[in-house]
């Protein structure tokens, strides 16, 4: 039986790492390319000598599919393609394509000046790396080969995040990346139409979590900035560069708009400018209100937003700043953090989760007092933190009701988890399981570099001529019952990898033969009195009781036709009454016939 | 492409070319048939043809010669071997059918005949539609029916899904109510038991077509049984609800609305639960189905299934509420929603929300069986659709929220927080709509002091219509609290800060917030006011609006706590007396000490009205002083008393035009005050009679008659200034006219009449259809001295439409300055209050200094209405003109438009206006229009243009 086989590279039963591998009609998928946040070793990124122990992994893959532009889905594409070897097509969304090498080079950067690794990818390496991306549109089906197909679906999350479907031939699989299921401030909900793949591929981060409307949140966030501003604090706002940041964006700029406030609102210079510039370019990809109002203004083109200078922290009166990073570890963030610390006025908002160890931690976890080490240059020793800290999380993976949104969507056969954690994928996968769906669905949770095999029952297709199916119709009842299987006659002809059904004449045509004809014939001896006349006779009314359906005829020259059946009657001259009865019908009788056969050697009512 | 084109429009231009002598026959006896055949038969190819009958389509035909048409028609389509010609002709036929005063029975035969030797599935299905056509023009010829029903009965097995949808479209159209399909049944039941099938189960059959296109038709044709009044039998709702899964949007949305129509038709029949031998009620079950459909993968269904929800009234509150809940959790554990811990806070005492991560850290474990993820029918519903990405499916369920809490108190309770939250939606319609719902499901609810604080958040809006929709709100909404009026009234005071013009609608709110919460206004009456026990504390300044603003709160409040003045000092009763007299509308009338208690107003109009009708004759001395002082006393009392300011209004200028009218009379030169005192009478009786709401038809009659007498004088005068014969005969007989139309218009007020003008006059008529005109005007002119005086009788309730404009005060100094020749746009923002039909009577007028003036008509979108019987007109008008040398004043008013018995008005005004010769026209008042608001002056500087 064909089947499918998805085996994960990284992300099963983890987050981070997203790399997996599909075979689906013998062609070799892999989805995602991307690093591990936790690890500086060579678990960083996924095993490729999985798919080969030496040489390049061009002639194992057919393509290679981004989802999006996260470290987690893309962080090891240079290292696959220029240091492994890959020459293959490698697809991603436009957004993607723009925004990914913005990443990855910051990436490069970070462990290569920073942390002083050699063994790295190279700048160069990542722009080779780029010149092999083929980037295609939403909803756009692509022909990678003759035989394999791919599309992508919207997939909210991050701009530009897709999920795809991947098809060969009726097998099909959908890998759906990161995806959110409820709209943001900028990004639209996940889509996609029922297209009843064998395998759904999904994340599962928040398997074990319904989340709470987002309007509260977003209203809690509002009012707490607003608060602070109003008496004149200053707020501080840790973010990354991409995704949450821009939606933190909207979300104030819009209420400053609406409320008409005055308070400045900055955004920390270098890797955030050039990311609104794409946020800016693609406003298709956006949501709906961002979509319909960009004509009057484009919501990316800031207002009250403007660019962050250093110097600028010292000024007096209410602010909003935007910093990254995210978790206060280092750099701007964090020397603005220090700066407003003292003062119980200001407002630290910490829009999302922090690493063990890094200062966002600790200050979530309430600590008041912190150890500052290392430089000279800014305040040492301890540092009172009196400013307000908030968390508010404002995070966009699919929950579980999410999850759940999209399998009724998608209706597929079978589901698959990835990226997520273990026990918490036990779970959603009981759920699963439990639930109703239009089709019963089973549920795999395969660890890395374990392989599931799905099972799957293609259909083939076959080209039937016109003539016959015209032919068939006639003879068919009703039109209803349309959707039930029907069987019909034909022949199959094989030829030149192609499979065509035709009516059994045109076969003998094409292939140049002549039609046999096949009868069998059948004697059966009765014992009867009358004469070969009135016996058949007799015969003839018998049937006619039997098979009232039929059209059933006396010819006159000595036979009983029915249908296409011939019935004769003879007796041998010794024994008078003992008749032979000599039945013949064609091969496509056969059923007929033989009923006929055994209803005459039972005999003739009296 | 572009060739094609041009030849299209070259044959279309020689069609008509050739159809020119075609036209001139037909005023001799053409027919339109003849000439058709003429150029149906000239056509050489199928184009042609096709040409001729598309250009035959675009002019109409007379009932009388549709049958030839047909028949014409008919003959070409079995000659035609062309299906777009055939295609197009059985279009045309159904046209043609549907032509007025042609019944179509004639051809009922011709058009069966012509499908059963049709080929073409196209053209079949055209014929089906040509027949459905003729079959909805004669629902009462019921064999014709039964004979349309078997025929499309018959193509329902058609492998073309065009004709089966047609045929559907015919079955739900025409399919009988109450009979089965076929008549057999009622000659010999057994025999053919087999065949007869109702309308409903054939239909139904076809839900499970393997066409979408089908399927949504048979679904249509479903609900189309429906609308025709056939009870749809509660078997279809099983197969109704499979539908809800189809893969086609088009399908399921049409099933939604089935299912929809199923809940209402059988709410309480129970049905069983698949998997479960539990039962439910049909419409519980189908809410939980529709529910489901919110979070459907195509909007359009989203939004239908978010509208259909607002109206299942009958629903069980247990499966309402599930809407709202979304069991939360996190890690497994079960977690509360914002709103819950909000309450809780609220509960504790505690006001403060989360200051720390993980605030809301999950505390029980879930049991894992029990959540149920996806198969929870109702769960959540409306936390979705308020969710969703498209603001359209977001408003439906704003409303539909709003239609459930309007029946359902508890719901209304549980949906509040949600619908404070929609308060930020990012789309302002949105909020504007869920702001407006609160305001109409708040007889239900009282806010919660943190609720308050979102609500009131929103005041700092920059979108007028926001705050507004916000402080109307606030006047209906009851709290809870003493610190919810604190609350709200320092945000409202904000608000006027920041934004000034909102004082009005800000007073207007504490108006009400005070009146609805007396006792909880009360406490916090001094610290408002800022009295000290011990200390004479600083007067205030009278003119701060934040100051009148917080005592119209607490003169409101007042007013039903007998003990709040008490607590006064004395610079606030005095600040009341002036209040009470400058903002009468928003400060009502307090017992309070050092103001004499006035009798209730209404007595006082009663006693004015009385004493005015103890006058018997307007000539004594003494009687037009007396009238003088009461029209004063009345315009007072209607300043004073916004609620009798309709009725006192009309009484004092009812007054007024008798007064004048009595004036004119006693002049016994006919000198030039005369027509003075009478032009503006004209002006008032306009007034009188279309400015005021809720007159009956006796007030009017009065107005009429006064109006008669009026016109009487007016006939005497121009006899006496222009001694023509002519003229004087003309004006006489419109006179007479004038008479009988009251007759005609009043017989049954004129038993009222007594001894007035008007009874008098009727009882001469006679004598005044015969004689000669100079006569008339003499037994007019002893008429009118005799007549006696009408008293008024006031009706229930009475409403002048009066508009203000708000917005351009009228106050600034510095111009307009715009370049000649082009437009200026003047904002515009007036209130309009008891104003009937605004969108189409109301007319902005612009006046220029040269005496030119404008009326511009306001778009009907420019009308908003905050409020049952006011209406908001926030429109720019644009203005242009030449060059002057100085910055002018140009005056902006609002008109009322009016057109009943306007040709009398503008028939009697020229003759008028003839007649005085010298008088200039009235500058202003524009022929059937009143003035409804003052004039507002606005400084404009055209200047020149650069060239």
């Amino acid at each position: 039986m064909p089947d499918i086989k998805v085996t994960p590279l990284g992300a099963g039963q983890d987050v981070g790492r997203s790399c997996i591998l599909v075979s689906i009609g013998g062609k070799n998928i892999m989805l995602d390319c991307g690093m591990h946040m936790g690890y500086n070793d060579d678990r960083r990124f996924p095993d490729f000598s999985y798919v080969t122990q030496n040489g390049r992994l061009t002639e194992f893959l057919d393509c290679v599919i981004i989802s999006h532009f996260h470290l987690d889905h893309c962080g090891a594409l240079p290292y696959m393609s220029e240091m492994v070897g890959y020459d293959g097509p490698i697809y991603m969304t436009h957004p993607t394509k723009a925004i990914c090498p913005i990443l990855l080079e910051d990436f490069r950067k970070i462990t290569v000046d920073k942390k002083g690794e050699t063994n790295f990818f190279t700048s160069q390496m990542i722009k080779d790396c780029m010149k092999k991306v083929v980037p295609l549109n939403l909803h756009q089906t692509v022909q990678v080969d003759e035989e394999l197909e791919i599309k992508a679906y919207y997939a909210g999350h991050v701009l530009g995040a897709a999920m795809f479907q991947i098809k060969v031939g009726s097998e099909s699989v959908v890998y759906t990346g990161d995806y959110n299921m409820t709209p943001d401030r900028h990004l639209g909900a996940a889509w996609i139409d029922k297209c009843r793949p064998d395998i759904l591929i999904s994340e599962s981060t928040y398997a074990t979590t319904i989340r709470d409307s987002k309007r509260c949140r977003e209203r809690d966030f509002l009012k707490k900035v607003h608060e602070t501003v109003e008496r004149g604090g200053k707020v501080l706002i840790p973010v990354f560069a991409l995704g949450r940041a821009q939606e933190l964006c909207i979300l104030l700029e819009t209420f400053w708009e609406r409320m008409n406030l005055k308070a400045p609102i900055y955004f920390s210079t270098g890797l955030t400018e050039k990311a609104n510039h794409y946020y800016k370019l693609f406003i298709t990809w956006t949501n709906q209100k961002i979509r319909k109002t960009f004509v009057q203004r484009n919501m990316f083109e800031f207002k009250h937003i403007k660019a962050f200078d250093r110097s600028y922290a010292d000024n007096p009166g209410p602010m909003v700043v935007f910093a990254t990073p995210g978790m206060l570890h280092a750099g701007q963030s964090l020397q603005i953090f220090k700066k407003w610390a003292g003062n119980e006025k200001n407002m630290l908002i910490m829009p999302g989760y922090c690493v063990q160890g890094t200062v966002g931690h600790k200050i979530l976890n309430g600590q008041k007092k912190l150890e500052m080490e290392g430089r000279a240059t800014v305040i040492t020793g301890t540092l009172d933190v009196k400013l307000q800290v908030e968390y508010m999380s404002f995070s966009a993976h699919a929950d579980a009701i999410g999850i759940m949104q999209l399998i009724r969507m998608a209706e597929p056969r079978n589901m698959l988890l990835v990226h997520g954690e273990a026990k918490k994928m036990e779970f959603l996968k009981d759920k699963i399981e439990q639930e109703v769906f239009v089709r019963c669905i089973s549920c795999y949770m395969p660890a890395n570099g374990e392989t599931t095999t799905v099972v799957t029952n293609p259909s083939v297709p076959v080209d039937i001529s016109l003539n016959l199916l015209k032919r068939e119709m006639a003879l068919g009842g009703p039109l209803p019952d349309a959707k039930r299987p029907r069987t019909m006659h034909g022949t199959l002809i094989m030829k030149d990898n192609s499979l065509r059904l035709v009516s059994p004449e045109q076969a003998l045509k094409e292939l140049g033969l002549s039609e046999h004809q096949l009868r069998f014939t059948c004697r059966v001896q009765l014992h009867d009195p009358h004469s070969d006349t009135d016996t058949l006779g007799r015969i003839y009314t018998h049937l006619k009781s039997v098979l009232k359906s039929y059209s059933i005829q006396h010819v006159p020259d000595g036979t009983v036709i029915v249908e296409s059946i011939v019935i004769k009657v003879t007796s041998s001259a010794e024994e008078p009454n003992l008749k032979v009865i000599l039945l013949s019908w064609s091969y496509q009788d056969e059923e007929l016939g033989s009923f006929l056969s055994t209803l005459l050697k039972k005999g003739l009512p009296s | 492409m572009s060739a094609h084109i041009n030849h299209v429009v070259v044959v279309l231009q020689q069609v008509s070319l050739e159809e020119v002598p075609a036209k001139k026959l037909r005023l001799t006896k053409p027919s339109k048939s003849a000439a058709l055949h003429i150029d149906l038969c000239k056509a050489t190819s199928p184009t042609d043809a096709l040409q001729y009958l598309l250009s035959f389509a675009r002019r109409p035909v007379e009932a009388e010669s549709v049958e030839g048409v047909v028949r014409i028609l008919l003959e070409h389509y079995y000659k035609e071997s062309d299906n777009s010609v055939r295609l197009k002709i059985a279009s045309l036929l159904g046209l043609l059918s549907k032509t007025q005063g042609f019944a179509p029975d004639c051809i009922v035969d011709d058009a069966i005949n012509t499908l059963n030797n049709e080929k073409s599935h196209q053209v079949l299905a055209q014929l089906l539609g040509t027949l459905l056509i003729i079959g909805t023009q004669l629902p009462d010829k019921i064999a014709v029916v039964q004979r349309l029903i078997d025929v499309a009965c018959k193509h329902l097995s058609s492998t073309y899904f065009g004709v089966r949808n047609k045929c559907l479209q015919l079955l739900g159209c025409l399919g009988t109510v109450d009979k089965p399909l076929s008549k057999e049944t009622d000659a010999g039941p057994g025999a053919q038991t087999s065949h007869v099938r109702d309308v409903q189960s054939v239909i139904s059959d076809y839900f499970q077509d393997q066409d979408p296109r089908v399927r949504t038709a048979a679904i249509k044709a479903m609900l189309q049984l429906h609308e025709r009044g056939m009870k749809i039998q509660q078997t279809i709702y099983n197969q109704a609800c499979k539908l809800l899964s189809d893969d086609y949007e088009q399908v399921r949305s049409a099933a939604v609305q089935m299912v929809w129509v199923l809940s209402q038709l059988y709410p309480e029949s129970i049905v069983p639960i698949p998997s479960s031998n539990e039962e439910i009620r049909l419409v519980d079950d189908s809410f939980g189905k529709i529910c489901h459909m919110v979070s459907d993968g195509s909007w359009v269904v989203r939004v239908q299934a978010a509208k259909l929800l607002g109206s299942m009234h009958q629903v069980s509150p247990h499966f309402l509420e599930q809407t709202l809940d979304k069991k939360l959790m996190s890690d497994l554990r079960r977690k509360r929603t914002a709103h819950e811990r909000a309450k809780e806070l609220y509960a504790s005492g505690e006001f403060s929300s989360g200051r720390r991560w993980a605030d809301d850290a999950p505390k029980e474990k879930v049991d894992t069986s029990g959540v149920n993820l996806i198969d929870s029918g109702a769960c959540g519903a409306f936390v979705h659709g308020l969710e969703d990405e498209m603001y359209e499916v977001r408003i439906s369920a704003v409303e539909a929220l709003c239609s459930l809490a309007q029946s359902s108190p508890s719901f209304a309770e549980k949906c509040l927080d949600f619908l404070v939250d929609m308060f930020n939606d990012e789309i302002e319609e949105v909020r504007l709509q869920s702001i407006h719902v609160l305001r109409q499901i708040s007889t239900h609810i009282t806010l919660r002091e943190d609720q308050l604080d979102t609500v009131l958040a929103v005041l700092e809006d920059s979108s007028r219509d926001i705050r507004e929709a916000l402080h109307e709100l606030l006047c209906y909404t009851n709290v809870s609290t003493k610190d919810c009026i604190q609350l709200a009234l320092v945000e409202l005071l904000k608000n006027l800060t920041k934004y000034p013009t909102d004082r009005n609608s800000v007073w207007k709110c504490l108006k009400f917030l005070g009146a609805r919460h007396p006792t909880l206004v009360l406490p916090i009456v001094p610290e408002l006011l800022s009295t000290h026990p011990y200390f004479d504390t600083p007067e205030p300044d009278m003119d701060d609006p934040a100051y009148i603003a917080v005592l119209v709160l607490v003169f409101n409040a007042a007013k039903s706590c007998p003990t709040m003045p008490a607590l006064f000092s004395d610079h606030t009763f005095r600040h009341y007396a002036y209040l009470r007299d400058s903002l009468s509308h928003l400060v009502p009338h307090l017992r309070v000490r050092n103001l004499s208690a006035l009798e209730s107003a209404q007595n006082f109009l009663q006693d004015s009205l009385v004493r005015v009708s103890a006058l018997q004759n307007l000539e004594t001395p003494g009687a037009q002083d007396l009238l003088e002082f009461t029209i004063r006393d009345l315009l007072r009392l209607g300043e004073l008393q916004t609620e009798l300011a309709g009725s006192a209004d009309f009484c004092a200028t009812y007054l007024h035009c008798q007064l004048l009218l009595t004036k004119a009379l006693q002049e016994k030169l006919w000198t030039m005050a005369v027509p003075l005192c009478l032009k503006q009478n004209w002006l008032s009786f306009d007034d009188l009679e279309f400015l005021y709401s809720g007159l009956e038809t006796q007030q009017i009659a009065t107005i009429h008659n006064i109006r008669l007498q009026a016109k009487a004088l007016q006939l005497i005068l121009t006899a006496r200034s222009k001694p023509g014969v002519d003229r004087v005969l003309g004006a006489c007989e419109k006179f007479l006219q004038d008479v009988e139309s009251f007759q005609r218009l009043f017989m049954t007020e004129l038993p009222h009449f007594q001894d007035s003008f008007v009874e008098k006059l009727l009882e001469l008529m006679p004598r005044l259809t015969t004689c000669k005109p100079l006569d008339l005007v003499k037994i007019l002119q002893t008429t009118l001295r005799q007549s006696g005086f009408i008293h008024l009788k006031l009706p229930e309730q009475i409403h002048r439409a009066s508009a203000t404009i708000i917005e351009p005060t009228g106050e600034s100094d510095n111009p307009l300055k715009f370049t000649t020749g082009l437009v200026v746009a003047l904002d515009i923002d007036a209130t309009l209050e008891h104003v009937q039909d605004p969108q189409t009577s109301v007319k902005v007028q612009v006046l220029y200094p040269d005496g030119q003036s404008h009326i511009i008509h306001p778009k009907p979108g420019d009308f908003r209405t905050p409020g049952p019987g006011r209406v908001r007109l926030i429109t720019q008008v644009y203005l242009s003109h030449s060059a002057w040398t100085e910055a002018c004043q140009i005056e902006v008013r609002l008109l009322l438009a009016y057109s009943s018995s306007s040709s009398k008005q503008s028939a009697s005004k020229p003759a008028w206006n003839e007649s005085m010769g010298g008088l200039p026209t009235s500058e202003s008042c524009i022929e059937s229009t009143i003035h409804l608001s003052k004039p507002v002056k606005v400084f404009i500087m055209p200047k020149p243009a650069r060239r």
